[in-house]
């Protein structure tokens, strides 16, 4: 059996290996404590803060204002525990199609007394600005949109959303996690206060993820301890994973519009695949979206069974957020969109990368095919099954 | 090569393709070598684990539902370059399984959990869902023989390590579930299983036997509670076979027939429970010998490989799991006694603790014949 296909860029990505070669010094031989004065720390300063020029450039920020944390979820968490630090009560807004390191914290902080709006998109997998608008009272003290839903791909309109929050006050998280690296990221332009990037996620490694807080805009820090990142996140820095980001960042900035093109090729040759399979169902295609991601359904099997028999075919796809497998209901965010829970148990997603080719996907297609057509041949009887994690 | 020609070619290699096999791993010792056993065979295998029983929060070592376990199977799958899933089945554990035994302790019986889970779980919905993920046979590390007989019957036998042997449990099992199962330790001796896990160095090589029953953690009694709330808990009035009353003891679910110890009264003699009456929250209680029974009414009689001829038919009869066995004869009865798949079993010579809700499970030598639940004890 030839090597598997990886089409679940979405989960994680593998490394490029030009991001390996600037790591390799300082997983193999150099080390030293950035906040060191000797030469070892200097050197390691100097690569850190390097990386944080080349994030900055990424989202459209100032070096000083991006804060190294090491996930996208500790980075999410900081910024929701941050504006509910003071005292008790106020109100915040998230959006269902937020991932989980926003869910939960938004249900932590409900359990504390903090009131919380949450907005279902349209079934175009899209929030509506006018209901975030709608949603804000004078108690606000947070919203939280992200650029773009990991289980669909959908790109909410978070612009026009920052600045209807800004007139009122309210400051805005922007989880850009599954955009970085697909679609240009500028956190001015798009004006939010708070916006999230992690490496993993476009060919960097685990372990590094950025913040990007805009210059006045409040934090209280969630991990307290040394003075590291300006008082904003304590802990020695991961130089050597840092340092990735910064390659996979710069490498991003460089080569974005052509890795846009590629992906969108792909994938809508892909599509124009699936489009012969019968009753294969869409979601969101005409939506603005992501260039990478094809979220469908196929009515009549389990898309947690269809996952199973096609990695055991060789194709590693998945039904949605890595972090929700194991848990027998169907996408939250696809139920907040208004898909029916028998049609979204039955969805898989496909999220293409930069090392997908048109063979693997010309491959991929009869593949699934089959297996589609062999899940179907069995009664779609119970659909609250569910294969875990 | 294009890849479409590759496609093709996988096509063609595929065209008589050896079966899928997926096997039920516990994370035990026992399904790990089983696990082993078809990999070493070149068969294609896939390791699937099942959640029966979520209590997440509880971290539990040793029982085949523990999480911890599904962690152990995940590793020697990946030891041994297995694919493997866990598949959420707590619904129908719980429905099949967990249910029934709470029910039947609540109507004063023994339940013997270990069989419905078989028939029920492993052999049924554990095979419809690997069914579904394209295995086309399943196998665990069950200690029993299948066999194929005359006339491509297939037939169960006990296996080789008599100590182990576990084809009681599986005396429900039909045709076509055995055709589809494998049992790859049925020829082999515990000692030579745990050295296989050795000599592999499966993680799981040392590991301890789950002997009770998987999904209750403390007493019977508790979960019983835990489960049932609303249950009553007077304490039973135990009394002898003769109407003598011999005070309060424990709520009546707390006994079983043919129990001994804890009987919570004292007596000058050595009493046995002969009877749990739920309706009147009442225990009677004996002597040994008032527990003799010359045989048994069963129900949902069961032969494995064809229906034996209307007359009766002689087997040695297992009463309960750990009973050596002893002759008797099974008759059917007609439906107009008492619905079909009634039957009566008289033994040679009188045995000991008939239970309501165990099983007798009928063998000629090493072969399961079939079996029934007990009903009552003939008197």
């Amino acid at each position: 059996m030839p090597a598997p296909v990886y089409l679940d860029h979405n989960a994680t990505t593998p490394l490029d290996p030009r991001v390996a070669e600037a790591m390799e010094p300082w997983v193999g031989g150099l080390h030293g404590n950035p906040s060191s004065a000797h030469s070892f720390g200097r050197a390691a300063r100097a690569a850190v803060e390097l990386a944080r020029e080349q994030v900055a450039e990424l989202v459209g920020g100032q070096p000083p204002e991006v804060v190294f944390t090491a996930s996208g979820t500790e980075a999410n968490n900081a910024v929701l525990l941050s504006a509910f630090a003071g005292e008790g009560g106020g109100h915040l807004v998230i959006s269902e199609l937020e991932h989980p390191s926003i869910q939960a914290a938004a249900d932590r902080l409900e359990g504390l007394g903090v009131e919380v709006t949450r907005l279902c998109p349209g079934a175009d997998g899209i929030v509506c600005v006018d209901s975030i608008v709608g949603a804000l009272g004078p108690d606000t003290r947070l919203v939280c949109l992200m650029l773009a839903n990991n289980e669909l791909g959908t790109v909410q309109p978070v612009a026009e959303a920052a600045a209807a929050c800004r007139a009122r006050g309210v400051p805005l998280l922007c989880d850009a996690v599954q955009a970085a690296g697909k679609l240009a990221i500028d956190a001015v332009a798009l004006g939010a206060d708070y916006v999230v990037v992690a490496a993993h996620k476009f060919n960097g490694p685990v372990g590094a993820a950025a913040l990007r807080i805009r210059e006045g805009a409040g934090f209280e820090p969630l991990i307290l301890g040394g003075g590291q990142e300006r008082r904003r996140r304590a802990g020695t820095e991961n130089v050597a994973a840092l340092v990735g980001f910064g390659a996979c960042a710069a490498l991003a900035s460089e080569e974005l519009d052509e890795r846009i093109k590629r992906l969108a090729e792909l994938r809508d040759g892909l599509e124009a695949g699936l489009s012969r399979i019968p009753d294969a169902r869409l979601h969101c295609a005409s939506s603005p979206r992501l260039p990478h991601v094809t979220h469908v359904a196929f009515p009549g099997l389990i898309g947690e069974e269809l996952v199973v028999r096609l990695d055991l075919a060789g194709f590693a796809v998945s039904t949605g957020a890595a972090c929700a497998s194991g848990v027998v209901e169907p996408s939250r965010a696809l139920v907040a969109m208004g898909v029916p829970a028998a049609e979204a148990l039955a969805s898989i997603r496909v999220s293409l990368g930069t090392t997908n080719d048109e063979a693997e996907i010309a491959r991929y297609l009869p593949v699934l095919a089959a297996e589609v057509e062999a899940l179907r041949s069995f009664s779609a009887e119970p659909a609250a099954r569910a294969v875990a994690g | 090569m294009t890849a479409v020609a590759q496609t093709a070619a996988r096509t063609d290699r595929s065209a008589a393709p050896a079966p899928l096999t997926a096997v039920a791993m516990s994370g035990g010792l026992d399904s790990s070598v089983a696990a082993l056993l078809l990999e070493r065979r070149g068969t294609p295998v896939v390791g699937l684990s099942m959640l029966l029983w979520d209590r997440s929060q509880q971290v539990r070592h040793g029982r085949c539902c523990g999480s911890l376990d599904l962690g152990d199977a995940r590793r020697v799958a990946e030891q041994l370059g297995l694919p493997h899933y866990t598949l959420r089945m707590d619904g129908e554990f719980r429905r099949h399984v967990v249910d029934p035994f709470v029910d039947g302790y609540v109507v004063g019986r023994t339940p013997s959990p270990c069989i419905s889970c078989n028939t029920e779980i492993k052999f049924e919905a554990f095979w419809e869902r690997a069914r579904r993920l394209g295995a086309g046979r399943i196998a665990t590390g069950h200690y029993a023989r299948i066999r194929r007989g005359a006339g491509g019957r297939y037939e169960l036998h006990r296996a080789v390590d008599e100590s182990k042997d576990q084809s009681y449990f599986l005396f429900e099992l039909n045709q076509e579930q055995l055709a589809r199962a494998l049992f790859p330790l049925g020829e082999l001796t515990k000692t030579e299983v745990r050295e296989l896990a050795r000599e592999a160095g499966l993680a799981v090589a040392e590991k301890g036997e789950s002997m009770e029953i998987c999904f209750v953690d403390g007493g019977v009694r508790e979960f019983i509670e835990s489960e049932r709330p609303d249950l009553p808990r007077s304490p039973a009035r135990v009394s002898a076979s003769d109407g003598e009353d011999l005070g309060a003891g424990a709520p009546y679910y707390r006994y079983t027939v043919g129990q001994r110890r804890g009987l919570g009264v004292a007596a000058g003699r050595r009493l046995y429970v002969l009877d749990v009456q739920p309706e009147d929250n009442r225990i009677v209680v004996g002597g040994r010998d008032e527990l003799l029974a010359p045989g048994l009414i069963g129900r949902g009689l069961h032969w494995i490989a064809g229906a034996a001829a209307d007359s009766a038919v002689e087997v040695d009869v297992r009463i309960r799991s750990r009973h050596p066995g002893v002759a008797a004869t099974v008759e059917s009865l007609p439906p107009a006694n008492g619905g079909s798949g009634t039957c009566e079993v008289r033994f040679r010579e009188p045995q000991v603790g008939v239970a309501p809700g165990q099983a007798a499970v009928f063998y000629r030598g090493t072969q399961v014949l079939g079996g029934c639940w007990i009903e009552r004890a003939l008197s």
